[in-house]
């Protein structure tokens, strides 16, 4: 991996770039029906950080990702805030809040980038990637005719899109050039804040790694970067913390270095989904997720936890980066694998300065990149 | 045994594509044993998903033969022989591309038994198909925009199994789902291999997985040329390494 451990993530005085707080998305169908998409979800993400949203297909991440823009359909109804901090106090701005007019002119694509899920449909069919991405910098940077095709070139650049490439339209590209034409136009605007929507669907594993360390790359301008994928392997390879997503709500959210390698997943959903991995356990969780618009009362996940008891009829708060009423222990994790405990570093994490989302904050412990050896 | 059993599925010296100037792939062959289960590897755009379009019957090569337990194809798409078509079960990628948007799963699991003329087992049928890939309840009446691509996969895959093919073909068929979906739609296909001892070619760029899941798997590159052997590798015991 090519990404030099970063530097104390921390904004001065620790302020999060983006910070989420009980977001909540229902969707009202007909006969009266009400599905909870997204529930109660908070989190921080700060300027440098890449926090990875991960979950099953249906789990509501991408919905999560369509709030922050504003992009959701008439239908929805969203709770809570998102505040986008600005370069100065006054700048902040709840996304939620914000009405068309202002996510329109100055957050979308100037304050906050998308990578989209499918660059093929993102892209214009009928227009070449040079005659979209000339538009996008004219509008979001004003340069004038002269400086224009210069500009493009140079955005071209940023997302390491061939140049002898832009007169192509969107369907003579391969799967990996139309994601760097999306990613392109994503950087235009010098967003502090990157929305990467499974950026990596359908591309082969060579390239879904070079297409996050592209992303990747991009934090170490102080850019955030929020990956919301179902791809384990692309999260580990790049993410600072990742958020496991769960019938709407967050399971978990705990530094990557600690998720993936040792102590490993707290809650027994997370574990699970690890533990399908192939070079895992291979085994899957039994059942299937629940119906958005048919939840369990409490727990969501009860049903088909092993662990599941009388308590699970409540839902779980989210405390100490787990929300689990019997979060798997360094002690179960220890007896499962035969695995000396004394090396597992203690796990009853005590949340961070930060509060119980913790980002970086001034405190260098969850933001910082482990290093690579660190890992294993 | 006096005899060896003939291979479930054998191409040989595939030339196929759909360009005659400018094939995609050139004298490609590859052999699956009876009952065996081989992983076909390679790039994006190496010609992976049009060696296994021949395989399942589903695309007419430009030279070479293809030979289904021992019998030579008699034809490709509608001309394949009912018999031959449907020893081979098919699952693709993307299922929302690969489902009637009409049909609700119960009749989309259905549908190879309508086809070929099994309509009155088709009720109990369908029920333990659904029951095998873990889809049940009021499931079963929804049309695919009601599902998650997980759940649609599932279906596509119990009607893959519907007529019991000899050789399943897997195109990328986790690519778009998540860990635990994979793993329980890999633990579909193995049980239904080892009720049935049917073959398995599945096709992927994800190593990690073809290496754990199949007996071998076999490498294919960009271009594929007349003559190159697709380089194959046993299964090696599982690297429990992450990453």
């Amino acid at each position: 991996m090519s990404q030099a451990p970063q530097k104390d993530g921390g904004s001065p005085g620790g302020r999060p770039l983006l910070s989420v707080r009980e977001l909540s998305v229902r969707f009202r169908m007909s006969g009266g029906r009400e599905i909870a998409a997204v529930s109660d979800v908070s989190f921080d993400l700060a300027p440098g950080e890449c926090l990875a949203l991960v979950g099953e297909s249906g789990c509501g991440k991408s919905v999560l990702a369509s709030a922050l823009l504003g992009l959701l359909p008439r239908n929805a109804y969203v709770s809570g805030r998102a505040l986008l901090s600005g370069p100065g106090a006054r700048d902040a701005l709840d996304l939620l809040a914000a009405d068309e007019a202002t996510l329109a002119r100055t957050v979308r694509g100037r304050r906050v980038g998308l990578v989209p899920q499918s660059p093929a449909a993102h892209l214009t069919p009928v227009r070449t990637v040079r005659s979209q991405l000339a538009e996008t910098v004219r509008e979001l940077t004003g340069r004038k005719r002269g400086e224009l095709a210069e500009a493009t070139l140079a955005a071209a650049g940023r997302a390491a899109f061939p140049a002898d490439h832009l007169d192509r339209y969107p369907h003579q590209l391969s799967g990996g050039l139309a994601q760097r034409a999306a990613t392109a136009l994503a950087l235009v605007g010098d967003a502090p804040l990157l929305l990467a929507d499974e950026p990596t669907t359908g591309l082969d594993r060579d390239l879904v790694e070079r297409t996050v360390d592209e992303l990747r790359a991009h934090t170490e301008d102080g850019c955030g970067l929020l990956i919301i994928t179902h791809d384990l392997a692309a999260a580990e390879r790049i993410a600072d913390r990742v958020a496991v997503m769960y019938a709407g709500r967050v399971a978990e959210l705990t530094a990557a270095a600690d998720f993936f390698g040792s102590p490993g997943p707290r809650h027994p959903y997370a574990r699970g989904l690890l533990d399908a991995l192939p070079e895992r356990a291979f085994a899957p969780i039994p059942g299937m997720p629940p119906e958005l618009g048919d939840l369990p009362e409490g727990c969501a996940f009860a049903p088909r936890c092993a662990r599941a008891s009388d308590a699970c009829a409540t839902v779980p708060a989210l405390t100490g980066g787990v929300a689990c009423h019997h979060p798997v222990t360094a002690t179960d994790t220890a007896q499962e694998s035969g695995h000396d405990i004394a090396t597992a570093p203690d796990t009853d994490g005590t949340p961070g300065a930060a509060g119980p989302y913790g980002t970086a904050g001034g405190d260098d412990a969850d933001g910082t990149r482990q290093p690579e050896g660190s890992r294993a | 045994m006096t005899r060896p059993t003939p291979p479930a599925l054998e191409l040989r010296e595939i030339t196929a594509g759909y360009d005659r100037a400018a094939p995609v792939l050139r004298g490609v062959s590859l052999t699956v044993g009876e009952g065996e289960a081989v992983g076909l590897l390679g790039p994006s755009g190496c010609g992976k998903s049009t060696l296994a379009k021949v395989a399942a019957l589903l695309h007419r090569p430009f030279a070479g033969t293809v030979h289904l337990g021992g019998a030579p194809a008699r034809g490709f798409r509608h001309r394949a022989p009912r018999a031959q078509r449907t020893a081979v079960g098919v699952v693709f990628q993307q299922p929302r591309l690969a489902a009637d948007p009409r049909l609700t799963l119960a009749s989309l699991i259905a549908e190879p038994l309508r086809a070929t003329g099994r309509r009155a087992e088709a009720a109990g049928r369908t029920e333990e198909l659904a029951r095998s890939v873990g889809l049940g309840g009021d499931l079963l009446a929804r049309r695919p925009h009601e599902v998650s691509d997980g759940q649609l996969q599932r279906a596509c895959l119990a009607r893959a199994l519907a007529l019991r093919p000899r050789v399943l073909v897997c195109d990328e068929m986790t690519a778009m789902l998540d860990a635990s979906t994979t793993a329980a739609l890999v633990a579909v296909v193995e049980d239904y291999r080892e009720r049935s001892g049917a073959a398995l070619l599945a096709v992927g760029h994800d190593r990690t997985l073809l290496e754990r899941w199949c007996d071998r798997t076999v490498e294919m590159a960009a271009g594929a040329e007349a003559g190159t052997a697709l380089r194959s590798a046993r299964r090696a015991p599982a690297d429990t390494s992450a990453g």
